[in-house]
């Protein structure tokens, strides 16, 4: 059996709307940005009207956190933050009202980032069943390797969802091959070692990493971890198909609320502009 | 599954039955391929374990004694009970076995600097030890709730030159001082070693972890042969994580005849919310890297875990024990707080040998074990630590402190 190749944007007779999303912007000259916020927080209503705010103002695939007591990945923004959402009353299934609610609103595709636990527990294929129902785009996976995913593989092949993993900077050739070949959607790119959290300057090693990436057949790197600027949304997406932004995101959010969210979006929206004429070729 | 012509013994992971793995964040897959190379080459090489044992004589003073308990055994149906004494390691407990495995892989590797996570401070105490004698720079993450309750061995560590983080966040106790030690794994892991101090985590931490503690159950199975002629009737010990229990249990586990219980901590009863029964009340799932029995609600979150042990306040498992239980190897069995605080005090005063708590939950699972095998039974005990840490939790309990005491 051959594995998926993340060039593959069909699967399960359902396209992949965050490719189609990439594609989309990489033609019209700019970028993908990737905007990250936790559902329930600091309310679940609040959390969809910020998350449609972020389409709103320019965000163009929404990644929607599922917050869980033991976030290793995640800096102390994020944590506080779903730690407060679990301490409201969290539930998984809040998780899928957010995405109806949300994608009721705005047709950009809504990808959930989770740890692997809360998947389990719900029933791998039951989990895929009703992201799917909900009308979620995939799951990116933080601590899910491939070399562990078989049963999401199968799920996800069968629902037609996109599967995100990680590549890391401390990743092999072969694991990079190994992430390309099991994602679908995009390779969510470690910008640096370390965990979620606005940093000064987005590490070289990012750079690096994508044109690893490519080098070995990547067709849709994005980049993660430590964005918070629109410079830094305008440098990445100068070598990568697309930018996450998460911690600032939710700091403005805890700061400012909504309106907050909103201008910050829309600021970094413009840093996701007139990277390259429109139409070339990514 | 047809276990009955393999040796039990020979499981190294990643999986063992259907516990284990390794679900981390793919930065750490570098680092725990690199672990896992190293540990298999040092395996091999007669140098290393020269080393090890070297280090086990004339630093830890192994072999640790078994010591026949007589008095104490009248209050268990007459059972012949024997300790093993690794209260009596250098650094007070069982965990100095695997942090010396550890620092010697890490020198090996060529880091610099090693993290570690620890409850009771038993584990921390010992990375901080093993840091000072290589010279390697460490740091070691305790949750706040267990830096009040294990003061001591703050202060223990602080003094062998370690710097100490109290853990903030979550329940503030063992299961998040694991989080932040992998999210400072995640960021440093080019210079840094994480000396994991149990056999849970991802794949090698369980095998290897449980290769380092293998020396008591081989020391005392041997002891015992030598004292009484034969195998002893049933191997108990405490179960948080499960490191001393798979020390003591892995040498028997091919002794069919040879009963094995871990008792786990029940906190205020395993009919209540507040406990750490990780086997006797979780169900599988996937924490720390690991998939294994653990403490959750049925949305997969963690549930936090009491008990007045904060060795055994953790609510996961190691893999192999979760393992050991589904094929009815072992058995694991719940002891309250106070069951154990009570055996704490039996064994202080029957034999003058002040035990851990968390060694406590094993001998008090063995009083009641002793009186259900009767007086023809010898049973083995991991005393899998000595109780001086935990004076300032005993004297509160039992009220023992002068008024006054506790400010002076």
């Amino acid at each position: 059996m051959s594995t998926p190749k993340i060039s593959d944007a069909v699967a399960g007779g359902v396209v992949s709307t965050v490719e189609q999303t990439i594609s989309r912007r990489r033609s019209e000259g700019g970028g993908a940005l990737i905007g990250y916020l936790p559902v329930g927080f600091p309310t679940l209503t609040e959390s969809i009207d910020a998350a449609v705010a972020l389409v709103a103002n320019g965000v163009d695939i929404i990644e929607l956190g599922l917050p869980y007591s033991d976030p290793v990945m995640d800096g102390p923004v994020i944590q506080a933050a779903t730690q407060q959402a679990l301490a409201n009353g969290f539930k998984l299934r809040h998780g899928f009202e957010a995405i109806r609610a949300i994608t009721a609103q705005v047709d950009a595709p809504v990808l959930v980032m989770t740890y692997w636990n809360p998947v389990v527990q719900y029933g791998v294929e039951r989990f895929a069943d009703d992201l799917r129902a909900a009308g979620g785009a995939g799951l990116i996976t933080p601590d899910l390797i491939p070399d562990e995913a078989g049963d999401w593989m199968e799920a996800s092949i069968r629902t037609g969802l996109d599967r995100v993993f990680l590549a890391a900077p401390s990743s092999s050739d072969a694991r990079l091959i190994q992430a390309i070949e099991a994602s679908r959607g995009f390779v969510y790119t470690v910008s640096t070692m370390g965990t979620t959290g606005a940093r000064a300057g987005v590490d070289a090693a990012a750079r690096i990493l994508v044109e690893r990436l490519r080098a070995v057949g990547c067709t849709s790197a994005c980049v993660g971890l430590g964005i918070s600027t629109p410079e830094q949304v305008r440098e990445i997406l100068g070598y990568a198909d697309g930018a996450i932004v998460g911690s600032a995101l939710v700091k403005a959010l805890t700061d400012g609320g909504v309106p907050a969210v909103a201008r910050l979006a829309l600021q970094l929206a413009a840093g996701a502009q007139d990277i390259r004429p429109a139409s070339s070729p990514g | 599954m047809s276990l009955r012509n393999e040796s039990l013994r020979l499981q190294s992971g990643p999986y063992f039955g259907e516990f284990g793995g390794r679900f981390v964040p793919e930065s750490l897959v570098a680092a725990l391929d690199e672990l896992t190379a190293e540990y298999e080459l040092a395996k091999k090489d007669p140098a290393f374990a020269a080393a090890l044992m070297e280090l086990h004589r004339n630093y830890t003073g192994r072999p640790s004694i078994i010591t026949e308990v007589p008095r104490f055994a009248e209050y268990a149906g007459g059972a012949r009970i024997i300790l093993k004494r690794e209260d009596l390691n250098h650094t007070g407990s069982h965990k100095i076995n695997n942090a010396l495995g550890q620092a010697l892989l890490t020198k090996r590797i060529g880091k610099t600097r090693v993290i570690a996570e620890t409850g009771a401070g038993q584990h921390g105490v010992a990375t901080a030890t093993v840091a000072a004698l290589f010279g390697l720079e460490c740091v070691v993450y305790m949750g706040e709730v267990d830096t009040e309750r294990q003061a001591l061995n703050v202060a223990r560590m602080r003094l062998l030159g370690a710097e100490v983080v109290p853990v903030k966040t979550g329940s503030r106790t063992l299961k998040d001082a694991i989080n932040d030690a992998m999210r400072d794994w995640v960021t440093n892991v080019e210079t840094t070693n994480y000396i994991f101090g149990t056999v849970a985590g991802p794949h090698p931490f369980p095998a290897m972890v449980r290769d380092f503690q293998k020396i008591i159950g081989e020391e005392a199975r041997q002891q015992v042969l030598d004292l009484t002629g034969s195998l002893p009737d049933a191997v108990t010990a405490c179960v948080g994580g499960g490191s001393n229990a798979m020390g003591i249990f892995h040498a028997f586990l091919d002794d069919a005849d040879v009963a094995l219980f871990g008792y786990e901590a029940a906190g205020d009863g395993v009919e209540t919310l507040r406990h750490a029964a990780t086997i006797t009340k979780g169900r599988p799932g996937v924490l720390h890297g690991a998939r294994s029995m653990l403490l959750q609600d049925e949305d997969g979150q963690t549930v936090e875990s009491h008990s007045i042990s904060a060795g055994l306040d953790y609510p996961g498992v190691g893999p192999e024990h979760a393992w050991l239980s589904s094929i009815g190897r072992a058995t694991y069995l719940p002891i309250t707080d106070d069951e154990a605080m009570s055996a704490l005090r039996l064994l202080s005063r029957t034999e003058g040998i002040i035990p851990a708590i968390e060694s406590s939950h094993a001998l008090a699972g063995t009083l009641e074990l002793g009186r259900a095998l009767g007086p023809e039974a010898t049973i083995l005990v991991n005393l899998s630590g000595r109780g001086d840490k935990d004076m300032e939790t005993a004297g509160r309990y039992f009220d023992l402190l002068d008024e006054g005491a506790e400010q002076s």
